[in-house]
């Protein structure tokens, strides 16, 4: 009977064996296959919107270096988690796109890697660059610059309004069932609401004199306080409404039935057939309204085996006016490359929404930003659909948040 | 050797079922073997420990007589192990560490990453063209100054002027006493091409030449630096010592510490904190209360009504009872996100089908109500769990033995006696394991809540992003951060889950027990 286990095990190895070194042999063959050593492959993550834009781009860095360029499509929301898991395990990839609003948890987390610009630091748009800065170091090559405005049908409003209370007052003159939309939801929208709460003078956090943001909350005091009563006002007047989510705003302007619609280039897709302008939001507190700006860019890992190949695909590829135009054709925000954004400035609406852009301030990109959305939204609805006092619920939020950042 | 003799066993082993098993284990021992050099190219021991114990123990199983129960339960076995038992050690492992935000990855990334983080270009300081050069097998950068001048050196040597160097289209293309890499070497070893600091000077302070893209180089210092004999990170500006603690950070004698830390066992920390904070006390009793009532009422109702349809579909005096059926399953065919998903749409206030149509434009707050959003919480679980109890009734119900029925009426038991005493009985020894099954799952049944009210409307008066209709396991959701509302804390996330595992384990084994009892009428 041992005999038989013996035999059989000596056989299945052998068998084993053979039915692996089929496949062993490959590999080997394909190294072969490379001889200049030019083997190496650079892996990108990209999402549906980029993902044409960079293969393009990549296919003359291919051409001129030799090197492989993978391009891995992936859904946006999934790449922030998968990049922080995966890096530390030496599995993630070299290059992945994102907003420079993860560049906090990115750092903390020490999985992306600084990139150096040089010169080309100054052909970008001074607030893209300034987004993806920490410490005074630059952690993302920016290729989009998005922010919100206040988009008008001119057919049904031919002017533009210069206050909250005159877009009011147009949008009743103009006799369409919403006097102006904004997405609202029950869970709140304080991104869109942003240019409006600034507007009384209440940003989220203090600011340094460069810009950067600490990690002090601002979005209290005397005009906190204005803007949660006046959030109360008009939700009591109607003007604001928690029914109206996104999908319902952006319909209801398609069909015409408001002149005003508070939102982003990525809404137009929805509007082609209406004739459209682009105005700054209308300020509602006296102060200017400056609305959230975001950057959308690439970051290289820390982990990355071809820092070297993934640092030249991005300062010297990627940093071109034909690589950003052909990401702003395919994603439709305004490219990052100053060259690249005068080009699509050719098109009002562009045009429109980066002049909004420049009194635009960057998203907080602080870890504890994450503390903010998860209250903000939420009071904000709760007084706009007039279920809480707006004094206090806001001063309740203020103080939640300061519990959550300890 | 020693020949062992043979029991007549040896021989019966050449039939063709024989050879047979031969070549299916030879290709299963393939598929290891390939794993296995897959584990060691990765590097990854744990899995190739674990291949290799489980080929073992495979082929040993199958090729030995003695093993004969062991062939049939082997890949059952080894499923759950890799399945159930390794994901429920490794969940509590994690629960005693403090992977999270800041403390992702190891402690020599780490370490690594507040090096680079810490490097800052020289202000002012010019971008000059870099060639990369190497003396023997050390690396070098060869750096154009704006004036005209080769600069070369090494790691070891601090950049000198070079004469005699060829310039080509503003890069050094040629330099005596090293020789000029191609950029396919480059690339080979472009590790260390990006790791190189060469010195600009004896000096250190005036800082050192790196490059990123092997074209460009940019004089750089450090303000932090790491000296591995005392595991030490030193501020050379501030001139502070960070030291590591035991939470996996550099902390400095006045106790601030580096941002990027590393993972740590940290011991019962997790556990601790979960019933620690004093902020959390209050929901926290309130969703036990609920996540109770949610499982149990949801698993009560969908059984009712299952069993109600099953029986009336049951009756042979029923016409189209095919189609009643086939049309009772169809919520089950719907997968269960996305019904969450629609019915969240067809409960909204003012623009929901069910408000708009059904009630003729009612705004019933349906989902921003504390007690109308259980109510439909409850309502759509009904309308997603009861065709699966309709089925598993109907099945019970289709294979009762007709003779205890018959029985019962001959002893002149009327029809609620009957079903009370006979069928219900008999119905429950089928059903109950895939009740407390349904219990478990209802008990962890985060689809459901994260697509229809995302646990909402927030409690009024805590002080968390919690609300109303959050069950146990949308809590650890939310607590742990991982719904980015607060800094990830996996660690926290996995203690949590841990003992959500224990409260639904204990109740699963109790039921069980009880669910023997039953059996012992059948």
């Amino acid at each position: 009977m041992r005999r038989s286990i013996l035999t059989a095990a000596a056989l299945t190895a052998t068998l084993a064996l053979a039915a692996c070194s089929g496949g062993a042999e490959e590999p080997a063959g394909e190294e072969s296959a490379a001889p200049n050593g030019e083997g190496a492959t650079l892996t990108v993550w990209v999402d549906e919107t980029r993902q044409s834009a960079v293969e393009d781009a990549a296919a003359g860095f291919e051409e001129s270096t030799g090197a492989d360029v993978e391009v891995v499509l992936k859904n946006f929301e999934d790449i922030r988690p998968d990049f922080l898991a995966q890096v530390p395990t030496g599995k993630g990839p070299d290059i992945t796109v994102g907003a420079h609003d993860w560049l906090g948890e990115l750092t903390t987390n020490g999985v992306v890697a600084p990139i150096e610009l040089g010169d080309t630091a100054d052909a970008f748009e001074p607030v893209s660059v300034s987004a993806f800065t920490q410490d005074g170091q630059v952690y993302g090559l920016p290729y989009a610059v998005e922010n919100i405005a206040l988009i008008r049908n001119t057919q049904l409003a031919p002017e533009a309004p210069a206050t909250w209370d005159d877009a009011v007052a147009a949008g009743e003159e103009a006799g369409t069932k919403y006097p102006l939309l904004i997405q609202t939801s029950t869970e709140g929208d304080p991104y869109t609401f942003y240019p409006l709460q600034t507007s009384f003078g209440a940003p989220v956090f203090e600011q340094n004199e460069d810009g950067s943001y600490t990690p002090e909350l601002a979005l209290g005091g005397e005009g906190g306080t204005a803007f949660a009563e006046w959030l109360a006002e008009q939700g009591e007047a109607g003007n604001l409404s928690t029914d109206v989510t996104y999908d319902i705003a952006v319909a209801a302007f398609a069909k015409g039935e408001s002149p005003f619609i508070v939102g982003g280039p990525w809404m137009l897709e929805q509007f082609a057939d209406l004739d459209l302008a682009i105005d700054p939001v209308p300020s509602a507190g006296g102060e200017p309204a400056r609305p959230f700006v975001g950057v959308a860019g690439f970051y290289v890992s820390a982990q990355s085996e071809n820092a070297l190949l993934a640092n030249d695909f991005l300062v010297n590829h990627m940093a071109t006016a034909e690589a950003q135009l052909a990401l702003y054709e395919a994603g439709d925000r305004p490219p990052a490359l100053i060259e690249a954004a005068d080009t699509a400035s050719e098109d009002p609406i562009t045009a429109g929404f980066r002049e909004v852009g420049a009194d635009a301030v960057p998203m907080p990109s602080l870890p504890e930003m994450g503390a903010v959305w998860a209250y903000w939204g939420v009071t904000e609805a709760a007084i706009v659909s007039g279920k809480s006092d707006p004094a206090k619920a806001w001063d309740k939020m203020v103080a939640d948040i300061q519990g959550e950042i300890g | 050797m020693y020949a062992p003799v043979t029991r007549g066993s040896g021989r019966t082993g050449w039939s063709p079922g024989f050879l047979v098993k031969l070549v299916l284990i030879a290709l299963v021992d393939a598929l290891g073997v390939y794993a296995v050099l897959a584990a060691w190219g990765a590097g990854s021991w744990g899995v190739l420990a674990a291949m290799v114990a489980l080929l073992l123990v495979a082929n040993w199983a199958y090729l030995t007589k003695r093993a004969l129960p062991l062939k049939y339960i082997l890949p059952g076995l080894v499923f759950l192990l890799v399945y159930q038992v390794y994901v429920v050690a490794y969940t509590g492992y994690v629960a005693f560490t403090n992977y999270g935000d800041g403390h992702n990855s190891t402690k020599e990334q780490a370490i690594e990453a507040l090096l680079v983080q810490n490097e800052r270009r020289v202000e002012g300081s010019p971008s000059a063209p870099l060639t990369v050069v190497a003396d023997g097998g050390t690396l070098g950068f060869a750096v154009l100054s704006p004036d005209g001048v080769v600069r070369a050196g090494t790691a070891e040597r601090a950049l000198a002027a070079i004469d005699g160097a060829t310039v080509s289209g503003g890069q050094v293309t040629a330099l005596p006493g090293y020789e000029v890499l191609p950029y396919a070497t480059v690339l080979e070893r472009q590790q260390e091409v990006t790791d190189l600091r060469v010195p600009v000077s004896e000096d250190p302070n005036d800082g050192s030449v790196r490059t990123q893209d092997a074209r460009t180089g940019y004089v750089f210092t450090s303000t932090l630096t790491y000296d591995p004999a005392s595991d030490t990170m030193t501020d050379t500006v501030a001139g502070v010592t960070y030291t590591p603690n035991d939470d996996g950070q550099f902390e400095a004698a006045d106790g601030s510490t580096l941002p990027v830390g590393w993972r740590v066992l940290v011991g019962f920390d997790n556990f601790v904190t979960a019933f620690g904070d004093d902020r959390y006390a209050g929901p926290f009793g309130k969703i036990l209360i609920w996540t109770f009532a949610f499982a149990v009422l949801s698993v009560a109702s969908t059984f009712l009504l299952g069993l109600f349809l099953a029986i009336a579909f049951n009756d042979t005096r029923l016409r189209g009872r095919r189609i009643y059926r086939t049309l009772v399953i169809l919520p089950y065919a719907i997968p269960a996100f996305l019904a969450a998903l629609l019915w969240s749409g067809l409960l909204n206030r003012s623009y929901g089908f069910v408000n708009e149509v059904l009630l003729g434009g009612a705004s019933i707050p349906w989902l921003t109500d504390p007690v109308l959003a259980k109510v439909a919480v409850l309502g759509v679980n009904l309308w997603l769990g009861f065709p699966y109890m309709f089925l598993i009734c109907t099945g019970a119900l289709q294979s009762l033995p007709t003779d205890v029925l018959e029985a019962a009426k001959i002893d002149g038991a009327g029809r609620w006696r009957t079903w009370r005493s006979v069928t219900l009985p008999l119905l429950l020894v089928a059903t109950a394991p895939l009740l407390i099954s349904s219990f478990a799952f209802n008990f962890n049944n985060f689809t459901l809540i994260y697509m229809l009210t995302g646990g909402g409307p927030r409690f009024d008066d805590a002080s968390v992003p919690l609300g109303h209709t959050d069950i146990l396991i949308s809590m650890v959701y939310s607590v742990s951060g991982l719904d980015g509302t607060a800094a990830k804390d996996y660690g926290l996330a996995s203690a949590l889950s841990i003992v959500i595992f224990v409260v639904v384990a204990t109740i699963s084994a109790l039921a069980f027990r009880r669910t023997r009892s039953l059996e012992e009428i059948a």
